[in-house]
């Protein structure tokens, strides 16, 4: 809420003002509110290996994080540059190759990278949009400027978290909204649906059929699937609905077969079609990869795109943008080590009680050492781990994250918080709702906002000016 | 709509049907056992009661004896009874969220509420009768809940209608079963010599489809058998007799059959089943033999299920 050096941020003059006048029972009150209506409505989600509760709440903290429409005209021209140049990647991967022959990322980064999809080599996608949807992991770590944590191009999630969140605090702090003027997100849908539209193969009817493509209902974020298929009001299809005949996709109907033409799928690439990929899979569609070649089905995302937010390609990132786009990057990245070069591996070695360590293909805040609070031991192990596969990971300075107020056992404090603005490309536009999800880490002094890891989250205001 | 989706709001309903049926059957059970034993004679009502929920069998694997508590904990919270009350509600949650996007909110709402109350309130059971009727009454009230929001909410298109022939069809095989179950009681006018203790058993059967005051308003009459027969077989007045399930199920059927341009062996079979009860008097039935027009009746209801879940569920 502070800029460093102690000073308030002009977008939270008015809540810091509220929050003055507002006893801190009315708060907590409102808190048990939110969370009564989140366990009502069902926005749960499942934590992999927890059996004792299958179904958990993700913690709401009803403090809005706020940022100023001049912040946000900023950090959306720089998302919306970021993806163009994720995009343009990946169909120069897929195709010419011409950022491997400047010698701008090496080749064996990519070749030998398990996410890369040798069946994707001379594929035509429409329109050459790979990543339909982007979450782009943002933090600040001074006034001026925002910094990617992460890309996720494949299957990012939480969406629904953002546009639910919007409608509680509504309910809950219409006082709170008469006070600010917040821009709002619930064109996201309507957006999201425009785009999967635009990219529907030649192939298909006027009217191109959507469907959104889930795991099933044991998914940890299957909530979400099911609620922006309510809101885009598509199909929200399983594999065993879909079935594959001559190169054509079909979902089973109560009327028979009828064909669809945009998957918006949230099954990993892995999964998609036992015939291509891991042939265990019982959540893919047997031959989908094949009426994909064909030009019939469209695959938002596309298959493949991993390549572009893996954590060992993130450091690349400012070339890239450089290299397609001809521009200074408007983002910038953290200052990564790269473990696989010898160089960064030593530095890495002898400063390990400082870093963050990742994976290079974990996700969700797994398989992740965090110098300055780990033990002796645990930095020990992953020092082993690291001289055995050194080009498995990359290593990041901790960083001073901004906080945001939040509400704790003891009353208000300030807490670690990291944005993800959703960016939607269609054939014609790119395009982002102002905001995103706020993650928020809710142990003091954590930086981890993962939600599998006991992040919460909060809703984002972008103040209309 | 997407043929899983049909399946599953047509098994929702059915969890939900065959949980209230359950709860009125202990209900009903525990009155008629609360009775001095010179009023209801020496028939274990707790083992009918299995019977009706068609699990004596697999009771009998787990449980020595039929008594109140083993079939009370095994119809109601049994995890090892797939119908038990417990069971249904789950699979109904279960079902609700494969197919949230084609429930309305408020039907949503019913269910998870349930299941939330379910898992609050009641994972240890009941230990007191008074705990046992709140339980009972919680089983029916959220059927209720969950008839009245589908009814007040839902589109009328095939969602609804897939749904309504879910509880028709559970609720033909419950009132079936019960005169499966009961059919020694029902006898026909000449052949009845009416004892004290046949009474008890008759208004228990009509408590069960909760059709006690019914029977009065349609018959102006005490209790006598044959009307109980005829009430629940053929007075397509009574929402739980099996005419009028099957004047439903026919409509339900005929709706599905115009929405899509076509008709199928599901609409045929039902009409048959329908033309059977609506050309029917219980002097034939009774002539014919009240248990075996029942099991045909179960058997054809069942084979029902059978070719619409082949006509439109797979």
């Amino acid at each position: 809420m502070n800029i460093p050096g102690g000073d308030l941020r002009p977008a939270y003059q008015e809540l810091a003002r509220w929050l003055k006048e507002t006893p801190p029972e009315a708060l907590e009150y409102r808190r048990q509110e939110a969370e009564l209506l989140f366990r009502r409505i069902g926005i749960t989600f499942a934590v992999y290996g927890d059996s004792e509760s299958t179904e958990r709440l993700i913690p709401f903290d009803v403090i809005p994080r706020i940022m100023s429409g001049k912040e946000w005209a900023l950090l959306e021209k720089g998302l919306k540059q970021r993806v163009r140049a994720l995009n343009m990647f990946l169909r120069d991967i897929y195709h010419g190759r011409d950022i491997l022959r400047a010698e701008i990322v090496p080749d064996d980064l990519i070749f030998q990278n398990p996410v890369f999809r040798p069946e994707m080599n001379g594929q035509q996608v429409p329109h050459d949009v790979y990543v339909h949807i982007a979450g782009i992991d943002i933090v600040r770590v001074d006034a001026e400027d925002f910094i990617v944590l992460e890309d996720n191009a494949r299957t990012p999630s939480g969406v629904s978290y953002m546009l639910e969140n919007r409608e509680i605090m509504m309910r809950l702090f219409p006082d709170l909204f008469a006070r600010h003027r917040v821009a709002p997100v619930e064109r996201y849908p309507d957006e999201l649906l425009a785009a999967l539209r635009s990219v529907a193969p030649q192939s298909a009817s006027g009217e191109p059929t959507v469907a959104l493509l889930t795991p099933g209902v044991y998914n940890s974020a299957y909530y979400e699937h099911s609620f922006l298929a309510d809101k885009l009001g598509i199909e929200l299809v399983e594999g065993r609905d879909l079935i594959v005949k001559s190169n054509e996709v079909f979902m089973r109907t109560t009327e028979g077969l009828k064909r669809v033409d945009v998957i918006y799928r949230r099954v990993d690439d892995d999964f998609l079609d036992p015939l291509t990929f891991r042939p265990d899979s019982v959540l893919g569609v047997p031959g989908l990869m094949s009426a994909y070649a064909a030009g019939n089905i469209t695959l938002a995302n596309a298959v493949g795109t991993g390549i572009a937010d893996d954590k060992a390609i993130y450091s690349y990132m400012p070339d890239i943008v450089k290299f397609y786009l001809g521009e200074e990057p408007i983002l910038k990245n953290v200052p990564t080590w790269r473990c696989r070069e010898p160089k960064d591996l030593a530095y890495v070695l002898d400063n390990l009680s400082e870093l963050v360590v990742k994976e290079v293909h974990g996700s969700g805040g797994y398989g992740m050492l965090i110098g300055p609070t780990a033990t002796k031991a645990t930095i020990e192990a992953f020092r082993d781990k690291l001289k055995r596969e050194p080009e498995g990971f990359i290593a990041q300075p901790t960083l001073a994250l901004s906080t945001c107020p939040t509400c704790t056992a003891s009353g208000l404090a300030p807490r670690h918080v990291d944005l993800r603005p959703f960016v939607l490309t269609g054939s014609k536009s790119t395009t982002i709702v102002p905001g995103g999800l706020t993650r928020v880490a809710l142990k003091e002094g954590s930086l981890v906002v993962n939600s599998s890891q006991g992040g919460g989250t909060k809703d984002t205001w972008i103040l209309d000016e | 709509m997407l043929s899983r989706t049909a399946e599953n709001l047509y098994w929702l309903a059915r969890y939900v049907e065959r949980a209230e049926y359950l709860a009125r059957t202990i209900d009903a059970t525990l009155r008629v056992t609360a009775l001095p034993a010179a009023y209801i004679g020496k028939t274990n009502e707790w083992d009918s009661a299995l019977l009706t929920a068609g699990v004596a069998a697999s009771f009998y694997q787990a449980y020595e004896e039929a008594n109140e508590h083993n079939v009370v904990e095994y119809l109601s919270f049994s995890p090892n009874n797939p119908s038990s009350i417990r069971n249904c509600i789950e699979a109904a949650r279960l079902n609700s969220r494969s197919v949230r996007t084609a429930l309305t909110s408020e039907m949503w709402d019913t269910i998870n509420s349930a299941w939330i109350e379910l898992q609050a309130v009641w994972s240890k059971g009941t230990s007191t009768r008074e705990d046992l009727a709140k339980f009972l009454r919680f089983v029916q009230e959220t059927s209720l809940r969950f008839d009245g929001s589908a009814y007040r909410t839902m589109l009328r298109n095939d969602a609804y209608w897939f749904s309504r022939m879910g509880v028709h069809l559970e609720r033909a095989d419950n009132t079936a079963r019960i005169l499966d179950v009961k059919y020694h009681v029902l006898l026909p006018e000449e052949e009845h010599v009416g004892g004290p203790l046949d009474f008890y058993q008759w208004s228990s059967i009509l408590r069960s489809v909760s059709a006690l005051t019914a029977y009065h308003w349609v018959y102006r009459e005490t209790l006598k058998p044959w009307l109980i027969a005829d009430l629940l077989i053929l007075n397509d007045t009574l929402p739980r007799s099996l005419a009028s399930c099957y004047g439903n199920l026919v409509r339900n059927l005929d709706q599905i059959g115009v929405a899509y341009g076509r008709q199928g062996p599901a609409q045929r079979h039902a009409r048959g089943i329908r033309n059977r009860l609506e050309h029917s008097n219980m002097n034939d039935i009774f002539q014919h033999g009240v248990h075996e027009f029942i099991q045909e009746f179960i058997t054809d209801n069942s084979r029902l299920g059978e070719i619409i879940t082949k006509q439109y569920l797979i």
